[in-house]
């Protein structure tokens, strides 16, 4: 019931965070979401996701709050209305045929295939001497998945860095 | 520097962040060694250590935090830390495969227990706190550039 009542919250977030004209209070309306989550986390018994979305959207937002402040983007509607509107609902209708006919397959909710994760309950304390067993998982079981997520943090990282360095420090150079 | 109240947040801010400010990193390196034990773990961690740096970057400026952590040291550190995860991942050799868990599992409910399991989780709160501290001063360093020009 309290998911229930989470997720209809988060929806109506999104759609304000969407059509609200002002960027600061979008931003707002998206940590909005982001902290909705974290107590759908919570409900559904899963701390250490719950502990991650919590830090880690608080971080988002001050990045986020930091980069729109101020900086108001001004709306732009114009020309080929026509268009427009029919290729969203062109889009709208394939998207809603592929998730009907992606949502039917899918176990039901709560009830998930549980022929890997039986193992890893049954035998994860013993196999690896951690009694978190999501640790047991992430950084033993699945460790190599968690070596692509450090890797996929790393480049960005490095690409961040490449990007944001001073600009125009490579002209002055030339110019001396 | 510290105390020039021209730089950063007011008087208030100043103080209370002063006085939190070891509480949070502390609360992020306990989250980091008790990964195996309790909720949490290395990313997790890691991002409140960096959220303790963004908090003193916010109050005190751009400047004291820079004192504390360069950018060059920021992404010298992280590289250790994504080449600390790479090496404990390359240990697993020794028992036959990659990311064996080769070292003494240890009695459970103990803070040196599941091999392993701490080494990864500290080399990755090392790497996702600097890294993510790395990226915010990367963002306030090119804001300031664009202010000058």
């Amino acid at each position: 019931m309290e998911l229930h009542i989470l997720l209809i919250f988060m929806i109506f977030a999104a759609i304000v965070a969407i059509e609200v004209k002002d960027l600061l209070s979008s931003v707002i309306a998206v940590g909005a979401v982001g902290f909705a989550l974290c107590l759908a986390f919570l409900i559904l018994k899963a701390p250490d996701l719950a502990i991650t979305q919590l830090v880690v959207e608080i971080l988002c937002l001050i990045i986020l709050i930091r980069a729109t402040i101020k900086r108001d983007l001004p709306l732009v509607i114009e020309g080929r209305w026509v268009f427009n509107t029919v290729s969203t609902l062109v889009f709208i209708a394939v998207f809603l045929f592929f998730a009907w006919a992606a949502l039917r397959e899918l176990p039901n909710f709560q009830d998930p295939i549980m022929a890997v994760a039986k193992k890893y309950i049954a035998e994860g304390r013993m196999k690896t001497g951690a009694v978190n067993i999501v640790t047991a998982i992430i950084l033993d079981f699945r460790a190599y998945d968690t070596l692509g997520e450090a890797t996929v943090l790393f480049t960005s990282v490095i690409g961040i860095m490449a990007i944001l360095r001073r600009p125009g420090r490579k002209k002055k150079e030339i110019l001396r | 520097m510290i105390d020039n109240p021209k730089t950063g947040m007011t008087l208030i801010v100043k103080t209370i962040t002063r006085l939190t400010i070891g509480l949070i990193l502390l609360f992020g390196i306990y989250i980091i060694f008790h990964g195996h034990l309790s909720p949490g773990g290395g990313f997790a961690g890691g991002v409140i250590v960096a959220l303790s740096f963004v908090h003193m970057m916010l109050a005190f400026g751009k400047d004291v935090a820079v004192t504390k952590i360069s950018k060059n040291l920021a992404s010298n550190l992280e590289s250790i830390g994504a080449l600390m995860f790479l090496s404990v991942a390359l240990l697993g050799f020794l028992g036959g495969t990659f990311f064996m868990n080769v070292l003494a599992k240890g009695t459970p409910f103990r803070l040196f227990s599941a091999g392993t399991i701490l080494l990864s989780n500290i080399s990755i709160g090392i790497k996702v706190g600097v890294g993510l501290f790395a990226i915010f001063l990367a963002l306030v360093v090119l804001e300031r550039a664009k202010k000058e020009e």
